[in-house]
């Protein structure tokens, strides 16, 4: 990437005037909003010294689309189909997490049978999102095409039954207060289990042809390192904070639904590299895999939601709550206020892969332009997300 | 314009006879260049369709590069806010004549779910003349490529010379738009007056 002489040199001189140490040998690029490796509409102004990230400024807020604003003006189902496009890899899981703030707020009680579809779907998401962010990660090392077709391919396997239960492939709009949106259809638990039961085999694979090699170790290990405690300063949560070696789990920490019954292993990193974070998320999907075993074998039978659960005309008592899950890409919580009124009066999103991007320019110091481009994908953002 | 069943009768014998418009169309329809450029949801859903399972390849279109300078379509993928519409305004005026425009879902036709908010573009159309919208928040894959088929029987028709020839024949019709300024309220100016001219709203009574 060059810039134009004149532009070069006007870049060249202001950073001569603030007093750069290697004198004048350094170069500001933009990349971003629009970018190949950026994700989406996300922008890292760079400045490097030859190849080496010297300094990085993230620049966000190209995706800012109102959407706590919005909430605070609309009621507190209305806002349920907003928050399947925070995180459009996975509106299960931040309806979920979302329901969950305002069952907290309400005081609902939820069905057994609705939560096991909630563990169920937030686990199929977990299975899609990780799935598409190793493709992605391969896919910004310059594996172009074919790790993340096959993860595509795979993605689209869940987004079938996904659609299939919800009636959409991304945006669900499925959890209410209280329960789900609707029963499971006849017949899907059969076909979850037939997904179940063929993903290791797809997964083998991946790994086989994948995590050893030697192009990707050379890529990743060592890369991006993220200390332990400057990830638990910074607030990092998800599996780039079990990468660095922090046991911190929120399906642990906080047993939010019903995952006490389930037997699961939380993977952890030694390292805080790239690597650790793309395997973490390798194995999480193998553990994810073993909570759908689980799940789809106890499920009960009953009523997934209490068919008097009001729903239209909602409004909880005044009061806060904070609703908060493990979603794929780490803590994502809602913090709310009422006023007795039928809208919220505070709406409050705690996104994980805007607080797991502050601390990007601490791991890409030192490294290469292109090393900086792995790790932004290793970070697993999704814009809607960060800028909300 | 050469009789069909003559043209019919040549083929038969191994002669292909065709005219100069119809061999290029024929050519620049099927490979329709995207510009590799995903704005919110619907960025997923394009990457979809170019996956294995839809594989836009069929159509021609699996070469979606980076650079605005290689590409002949760009599609609008998503929630177009009030700081990203220059530089998508940018990115079209860099883009080589002949290109297309695809509004792909609510957001970039109108604003969509989040047309109320206050850094929301309330549709691409204000800024670029768009040629195909697809409905849908987000749209399907198989949307997009209907879309895209559309666009190319669109190209296919396009005629080379006389009054109705497409833009980028004529001299006198711009290939790049004013791009607006990211101001303290709004854009500047909001929106282009010689593109934008919405139907008047009649009420009744």
């Amino acid at each position: 990437m060059s810039l134009p002489a004149a532009a070069s040199h006007a870049i060249r001189a202001r950073l001569d005037a603030e007093g750069n140490a290697s004198g004048g040998d350094q170069l500001e690029v933009a990349m971003g909003p629009q970018h190949p490796s950026t994700h989406g509409v996300f922008r890292m102004d760079v400045v490097l010294d030859g190849e080496t990230v010297v300094k990085l400024k993230p620049v966000f807020g190209y995706l800012h689309r109102n959407h706590e604003k919005i909430a605070e003006g609309t009621s507190y189902l209305g806002s349920m189909p907003y928050t399947d496009r925070l995180d459009y890899f996975c509106s299960l899981t931040n309806n979920w997490a979302y329901a969950l703030a305002v069952e907290k707020l309400a005081g609902l009680a939820v069905p057994e049978r609705a939560e096991y579809i909630r563990v169920i779907t937030a686990e199929l998401t977990r299975l899609q999102n990780h799935t598409s962010v190793c493709g992605f990660l391969l896919q910004d090392m310059g594996a172009l095409g074919t790790p993340l077709m096959w993860a595509f391919r795979q993605r689209e396997k869940v987004l079938d039954l996904v659609e299939s239960l919800t009636g959409a492939r991304m945006m669900c709009n499925y959890m209410r207060f209280g329960g789900c949106r609707c029963d499971l259809p006849p017949g899907w638990i059969a076909q979850a289990r037939v997904l179940v039961d063929e993903y290791p085999r797809f997964l083998e694979e991946f790994e086989a042809l994948l995590s050893g090699n030697e192009i990707l170790m050379a890529r990743t290990q060592g890369v991006g390192r993220l200390p332990a405690a400057l990830a638990v300063a910074a607030g990092v949560t998800g599996p780039m904070l079990r990468a660095s070696g922090v046991d911190h789990d929120l399906r642990k920490v906080d047993r939010y639904g019903i995952y006490d019954r389930f037997q699961f292993r939380v993977p952890l990193g030694d390292h805080g590299d790239v690597f650790d974070r793309y395997m973490i998320r390798v194995l999480e999907l193998r553990e994810s895999l073993g909570i759908l075993d689980q799940a789809l074998r106890d499920i009960p039978p009953g009523p997934v939601i209490d068919p008097k659960a009001k729903l239209r005309g909602f409004r909880p008592k005044a009061g806060e709550a904070y609703g908060r899950i493990e979603s794929p890409k780490g803590e994502l919580g809602f913090y709310l206020v009422s006023d007795g009124g039928p809208n919220p009066y505070r709406y409050r999103v705690r996104p994980p892969s805007l607080i797991n991007l502050t601390i990007l320019e601490d791991m890409c110091l030192g490294h290469s332009v292109a090393d900086a481009v792995v790790i932004l994908g290793s970070v697993d953002i999704v814009l809607g997300e960060v800028d909300r | 314009m050469i009789d069909e069943g003559l043209k019919n009768e040549l083929a038969r014998q191994g002669v292909v006879a065709t005219s100069v418009q119809e061999l290029y169309n024929w050519g620049r329809s099927n490979s329709v260049w995207p510009l590799s450029f995903g704005l919110a949801c619907c960025a997923i859903e394009m990457m979809a369709a170019s996956m294995s399972k839809w594989d836009i390849a069929r159509f021609g279109s699996e070469v979606f590069r980076p650079s605005p300078r290689q590409a002949d379509l760009m599609i609008v993928a998503g929630t177009v806010t009030k700081k990203m519409a220059p530089q998508v305004v940018r990115l079209y005026n860099q883009m080589p004549e002949p290109k297309y425009v695809i509004a792909m879902g609510a957001c970039a036709i109108s604003g969509g779910p989040f047309k109320q908010g206050y850094n929301v573009l309330k549709g691409i159309d204000r800024l670029l003349p768009v040629d195909i919208h697809i409905p849908g928040c987000p749209p399907r894959p198989e949307a997009l490529l209907h879309a895209l088929i559309t666009l190319q029987a669109r190209i296919a028709a396009e005629p080379l010379t006389g009054p109705d020839r497409p833009r980028h024949l004529r001299a006198d019709a711009p290939s790049e738009f004013p791009v607006p300024e990211f101001g303290a309220h709004d854009l500047v100016p909001p929106k282009n007056d010689l593109l934008w001219k919405p139907a008047p709203v009649v009420r009744p009574g």
